[in-house]
């Protein structure tokens, strides 16, 4: 007995420094979250206020009485849904695009040992670095001379184009990891080139399409500078456009503004933590393993 | 295949675009603009503190999104946030809780005691910068920290262990060990970060267009200024080459670290 005790005090102790350690920790991680989720936090607060408070000065930090009805007056307050309708069209098309340029593109990059390849995927990657703002008046120009200015295609085609790096270098690597083998097979059984891709390869990188789908989307959803520029007209404005030019005016309904924001934002969030996992991979291109 | 190739041209045609617009006429104009020299030097500036802090800062918070505790799913999600929300929406937000009368900043900071009166934070050129620099390292820090936590996560346990235990006392078994490790993740994180610094335009347009005056712009910013406000493309297009060859240095630089012709062996 007299042995065992201090060794079960040791224990003891161990499993308390243990612990204490892992509440500092949490206490430490609550706090760094806190820091991060604080501006949206701040909105959250705004949007939930009754009008009428949100000029108060000084401000509460949380509203006298929740209203969560504005969340839903938002639509009737501000042109919400027209920025929500332009910027889904604008999203999904950039998607759609991104897509289907993007695919036949990581196949064919995986799959063949073209001369120039490495050099085609460097040239793919450092255009990813040259964000639009960069090349802002030679993308005015250019969409000039094409009378794409304040029109949708022309937002869709700069979003498109901006965002195929990623989109290529995710494919890619998922077409690589799928056995050459499985598509051999498929061949000799009969299949044609398109029948195995189509059939075999496709359905097995689904992972990969869907990630580049989600990233695609998101870019397009968040662009702001070149939808700035590009967009003069209020029905073709997206919605990080709209929401920065109704800041402008002499009274902004804050409440209704950070309602709106925050119905952008949330399932943009959901979206962006479902492909966390290749996000890093996709943006240092393999650099980083 | 051509489309693509096509794309990726293009990007290069543009600047070839650029360089033919703009004679020695607009350069003269541009070196002759008075605010051209204070601007270079706060681009500068900018991208060297918002740089360094998100680096300094990344290192210990990869660290800890990377430690095993109650709540760390949470802070890894929370960390996500300020990525994927729009820039837009989040310097919105910013602009606002730092409102000389409504903005809750002021609260807080008299609510402490730290200053007696509200003061306007983003009115003033003094602060005003400070604010966007905090700002700024607040959005670049989710991506370098997950680049790093990635990083992190392909080392071996037991190397980390061995860090550990080495006896030379775990801050400097960090340093021997795990840092060299984390090298190239840590390298190639500052250069794409330093690239996004550098274009960076949301966040300074939403919550100071630069102002007040010009005191708050960067080359980014001034060169848009320029173009699309005072509606002189020729010289705007002169100080986009020159941001344009700022990026080139950046990209000779992430190419020289990532090792690219391994890269596509993988």
């Amino acid at each position: 007995m007299e042995r065992v005790g201090p060794a079960m005090s040791l224990n003891l102790s161990l499993k308390s420094v243990r612990r204490i350690k892992g509440t500092t920790l949490s206490i430490v991680g609550l706090l760094v979250s806190f820091l991060f989720l604080f501006p949206y936090v701040t909105m959250l607060s705004t949007a939930l206020k009754p009008v009428s408070t949100i000029t108060d000065i000084p401000p509460s930090y949380l509203p006298k009485s929740y209203i969560w009805s504005n969340f839903i007056k938002v639509f009737q307050e501000l042109p919400f849904g027209m920025y929500i309708k332009s910027t889904l069209i604008i999203s999904i098309s950039t998607m759609v695009l991104g897509l289907v340029v993007a695919i036949p593109a990581g196949y064919y990059v995986a799959r063949n040992n073209f001369r120039f390849r490495t050099p085609f995927l460097l040239l793919v990657l450092v255009t990813q670095m040259f964000s639009p703002t960069s090349l802002l008046i030679g993308i005015y120009r250019e969409m000039a001379v094409l009378h794409l200015i304040n029109t949708y295609l022309g937002l869709i085609l700069i979003n498109a184009s901006f965002n195929l790096a990623f989109s290529v270098w995710i494919l890619t690597s998922f077409f690589k990891t799928i056995p050459v083998e499985i598509e051999e097979a498929a061949s000799i059984d009969g299949a044609s080139k398109f029948q195995t891709f189509a059939k075999i390869s496709l359905p097995l990188a689904i992972p990969g399409i869907v990630t580049t789908a989600i990233f695609t989307f998101i870019a397009a959803w968040n662009e702001y500078v070149v939808a700035y520029t590009l967009a003069s007209s209020p029905s073709k404005q997206p919605f990080s456009v709209g929401l920065s030019l109704l800041t402008g005016y002499y009274e902004v309904k804050w409440n209704y503004l950070f309602a709106g924001s925050l119905i952008a934002i949330v399932p943009i969030v959901i979206l962006f933590i479902s492909i966390e996992k290749y996000l890093v991979s996709g943006l240092t291109a393999g650099s980083v393993k | 295949m051509v489309e693509l190739f096509f794309v990726s041209f293009r990007h290069i045609s543009i600047s070839g675009l650029i360089k033919g617009w703009s004679g020695l006429k607009n350069y003269k104009a541009l070196l002759n603009n008075s605010d051209l020299i204070a601007t270079v030097e706060r681009t500068g500036i900018w991208l060297v503190v918002v740089v360094v802090a998100t680096m300094a800062l990344s290192l210990p918070l990869a660290q800890l999104m990377n430690a095993k505790f109650r709540g760390r799913k949470f802070l890894r999600y929370s960390v996500i946030v300020p990525w994927a929300a729009s820039l837009v929406i989040t310097s919105t937000s910013w602009k606002w809780i730092l409102d000389p009368y409504y903005g809750i900043m002021n609260n807080i900071l008299m609510n402490f005691h730290i200053i007696k009166a509200p003061i306007d934070l983003l009115g003033s050129p003094d602060t005003s910068f400070i604010m966007l620099l905090i700002v700024g390292v607040l959005v670049s820090l989710p991506f370098t920290s997950y680049v790093l936590l990635a990083g992190l996560q392909a080392i071996p346990h037991d190397i980390l262990e061995a860090a550990r235990v080495d006896g030379a006392g775990p801050w400097k078994g960090y340093w021997e060990i795990v840092f060299p490790l984390l090298k190239p993740a840590f390298l190639v994180a500052s250069v794409i970060n330093a690239v996004y610094v550098f274009n960076s335009f949301p966040i300074i347009w939403v919550m100071t267009q630069g102002g007040p005056g010009y005191s708050t712009d960067t080359t980014t910013t001034f060169a848009y200024k320029i173009a699309f406000r005072d509606q002189d493309i020729g010289q705007s297009a002169a100080l986009a080459v020159g941001n344009f060859i700022v990026i080139l240095i950046f990209i000779m630089l992430f190419l020289k670290l990532s090792k690219w012709k391994e890269l596509d062996q993988q």
